[in-house]
């Protein structure tokens, strides 16, 4: 087993678990936390199906993103959108056999592979082009997108420029997740595309990435708009009084 | 105070390009002792107050959900950084909702994340400093706390909520805002905003009644402390003599009068603003809130109607049940507090008002929708009901009515400019500057449509465009209640 294998053996033990109960630890955080007043922001349901639905409408279509800036909507959205059918593409590197619709989508999955690479560019532009954009950024900004594109890029180029070992590279992931190490292939594109995924993963949970889980506990997004029905308390409004 | 220009109206509205530190100077009279203490907080500058203000932030964060999630989730997409009236209106880049959060979570991040903690120069963490809390003073008195750009952020993040979380560490280091804190003040000590008294209000309310019977030749009451009546009615203390807001209380008096239900105001709960919302303090907010308990309990009413008055409503429809209910002592018909619109409709939907369009005929009337209305409550029993109810009501009264353009009303209403504990003397350049949005939306109906009228819900409202109007020059009785127009309309009984 080469030092190289068994560094990145690790490496990827280290940060699924960190990913995994760093993001865990903080959805408890979240879920913990009370809110002690209602304040929900219209256009508000007033049933819980209705925020079920809103809530849908905004993690799949990023509704009120829409109706903010076109420009922001169309990259974020084809950003996100490309990434989830690339991260199903991979499946097929951590399931044998591979299941049949994730075979079916490997064509997509490549041309999302460019789209993503397009729409983190367009993003990025902004954070160069408009002042208010650039005003907010902070260089944790700039490298968020610069990982992320890196990612993208460093991926593209295992399938286009520097073809790697894949069927190397599966078995070593097969093996990760069965605690019986394989060896894996030694390219530069694939060492870099694999440390950066890591990278993502390890900083997720202390990132603004926390995007993610947040979302689903935003009290103005996931509150029913029934004050007056309902008599909400909850930490210091439920102590006070 | 220096001078300054009023922003000029162009044809259609520009998002302005940045201009570093345009607002720096604006900041609020700072209270002094004698305005902090009877709020619980320090008279001035604790000699820690670093140590403090970091303290008090963690405590925030760990007692708000909200704040845990926005401190948090911020991508710094951009898409809120042209939806702030005073960004708008003054071009100053910490304007922008995102700026102003930031000035608050790069505190947050240097204290409490790990990111902050080890690499501050890399996610824009900044140590608690003089420079930050100069920074804070200036920009967090720059947000009426009015949630448009809560409406557009992906995430929902309420600069709001920030906002009144960064006025709350403020005064608990002793560095509080005179106009919103001797407010609340006098509410504590004498009843209302204006520090009138039991006696004088009974003055102006007798006052009313002889101007309303002179002007009518009805006989329609101004109660006061009226045990066993069956509403108790909480309003905006504006509303018993400033104009345009008094013309709002005559006619509730006459819907009232017309529908005879029996009502009254109370000496002890003489006033439905509750400024603790602005300044973000939790005790002060429930201590305020409980006097109108208190009142309705002692005199046994059997229902509380709100009057125009936005953040009272937002409190009223949104925290009253959490902060003094359950509401169980109430009329199983009407057990939670309503607003006096909603009586209105209620009762013209029955057919029991009868109105004569024609005493509004000099007008063309458009209607402003109040943020705290818009944003932060709701009104009737469908959502989007805060939006239709105060228009049938003008419907009914008027019969030139338009709408301004429709991405600066309803639920992406703008702010009038003065909202948020921000309506004082010492800060008319923000206020005539965060105008510009809405007087850019009104000045269109009045070219297109000669709109002369603007009925607004919100003594704040009134105020604020009494004072600024006449800067983009307009009248400033250009402005009025929305029960100003109910007033001149409708018919009562025994008219000659
Ligand atoms: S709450 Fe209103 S005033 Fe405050 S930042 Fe948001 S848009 Fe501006
Ligand atoms: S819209 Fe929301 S996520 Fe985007 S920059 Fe503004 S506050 Fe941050």
């Amino acid at each position: 087993m080469s030092a190289l294998t068994v560094l990145y053996a690790l490496l990827f033990y280290a940060a699924a678990a960190t990913l995994v109960v760093g993001v865990a630890w903080k959805c408890w955080v979240y879920a913990r936390t009370p809110q002690p007043l209602k304040i929900p922001i219209p256009p508000a349901p007033t049933t819980r199906r209705g925020v079920a639905l809103r809530m849908l409408l905004e993690v799949t279509l990023f509704k009120s993103l829409f109706r903010s800036n076109k420009w922001i909507w169309l990259f974020g959205w084809m950003f996100h959108v490309a990434l989830l059918a690339v991260l199903l593409r991979h499946l097929r590197y951590f399931t044998e056999p591979v299941w049949a619709w994730v075979a079916l989508i490997q064509p997509l999955g490549l041309y999302a592979g460019f789209a993503m690479l397009a729409a983190l560019l367009g993003l990025w532009a902004r954070r160069f082009l408009v002042d208010r954009v650039r005003y907010i950024s902070s260089p944790s900004d700039h490298l968020m997108l610069a990982l992320l594109a890196a990612i993208a890029a460093s991926g593209l180029a295992m399938k286009y420029l520097a073809h790697t070992d894949i069927v190397a590279l599966k078995a070593f992931f097969l093996g990760l997740m069965a605690f019986h190490w394989h060896e894996l292939p030694a390219d530069p594109a694939l060492l870099v595309h694999l440390a950066l995924v890591a990278t993502l993963m390890i900083v997720f949970p202390v990132s603004k990435l926390l995007h993610a889980p947040g979302v689903f506990f935003s009290p103005s997004l996931n509150q029913v708009d029934d004050a007056r029905e309902r008599r909400h308390t909850a930490g210091w409004s439920a102590r006070g009084g | 105070m220096a001078s300054f220009e009023t922003p000029a109206i162009g044809e259609y509205p520009v998002i302005p390009l940045l201009r570093a530190d345009a607002m720096a100077h604006s900041k609020p009279f700072v209270a002094k002792p004698e305005h902090q203490k009877p709020l619980g907080f320090p008279g001035e500058l604790v000699p820690d107050w670093e140590r403090v203000a970091v303290t008090r932030l963690g405590e925030l964060v760990s007692q708000s959900r909200a704040l845990q999630v926005f401190l948090d989730s911020c991508v710094k997409c951009g898409a809120c950084t042209d939806k702030c009236h005073y960004y708008l209106g003054t071009a100053d880049p910490k304007n922008m909702p995102v700026a102003r959060q930031d000035l608050l979570r790069s505190v947050y991040r240097r204290y409490y994340t790990f990111a902050g903690k080890h690499f501050p120069k890399l996610v824009g963490a900044r140590d608690m400093t003089k420079d930050v809390l100069d920074d804070w003073y200036s920009y967090f008195h720059q947000c009426s706390q009015c949630r448009r750009c809560a409406v557009y952020c992906p995430y929902g993040i309420d600069t709001a909520e920030i906002s009144m979380a960064a006025r709350d560490i403020m005064d608990s280091v002793g560095l509080g805002q005179k106009y919103s804190n001797e407010i609340i003040g006098k509410v504590h000590s004498i009843g209302n905003n204006l520090g009138l008294p039991g006696p004088a209000l009974r003055n102006t309310l007798d006052g009313l009644e002889e101007d309303v019977k002179e002007a009518t030749g009805v006989d329609v009451k101004f109660p006061l402390d009226v045990k066993g009546a069956e509403v108790l009615l909480i309003t905006p203390s504006a509303d018993f003599f400033a104009e345009p807001h008094v013309d709002g209380l005559i006619g509730y008096a006459k819907v009232f009068h017309a529908a005879g239900i029996s009502w009254t105001l109370s000496s002890h709960a003489s006033e439905a603003a509750n400024f603790s919302l602005f300044i973000g303090n939790h005790d002060n907010l429930q201590k305020v809130a409980e006097r109108i308990r208190e009142a309705a309990l002692d005199l046994g009413v059997k229902r509380i109607v709100v009057g125009e008055c936005g953040h009272a409503w937002r409190v009223a429809y949104s925290f009253w049940n959490t902060l003094i209910g359950p509401f169980d002592f109430l009329d199983a018909r009407h057990p939670a507090p309503q607003h006096i619109c909603e009586v209105t409709y209620d009762l013209i939907r029955r057919g029991a008002l009868s109105f004569d369009k024609s005493a509004n005929d000099d007008k063309v009337v458009t209607f402003h929708d109040s943020c705290n209305v818009a944003r932060g409550s709701r009104m009737g029993d469908v959502p989007g009901g805060q939006f239709l109810i105060p228009r049938e009501i003008i419907r009914a009264c008027v019969n030139k009515f338009v709408d301004m353009a429709p991405e600066t009303i309803g639920e992406t209403t703008f702010c009038c400019g003065g909202g948020g504990g921000l309506l004082t003397d010492d800060l008319v350049e923000l206020r005539v500057k965060g105008a510009l949005p809405r007087m850019q939306a009104l000045q269109q109906v009045v070219e297109e449509h000669g709109v002369n009228y603007m009925a607004a819900i919100c003594a704040i409202c009134k105020s604020q465009f009494a004072k600024v109007l006449p800067y983009y020059k307009h009248p400033m009785d250009m402005i009025g209640s929305v029960h100003g127009l109910v007033s001149n309309a409708i018919v009562l009984g025994p008219k000659q």
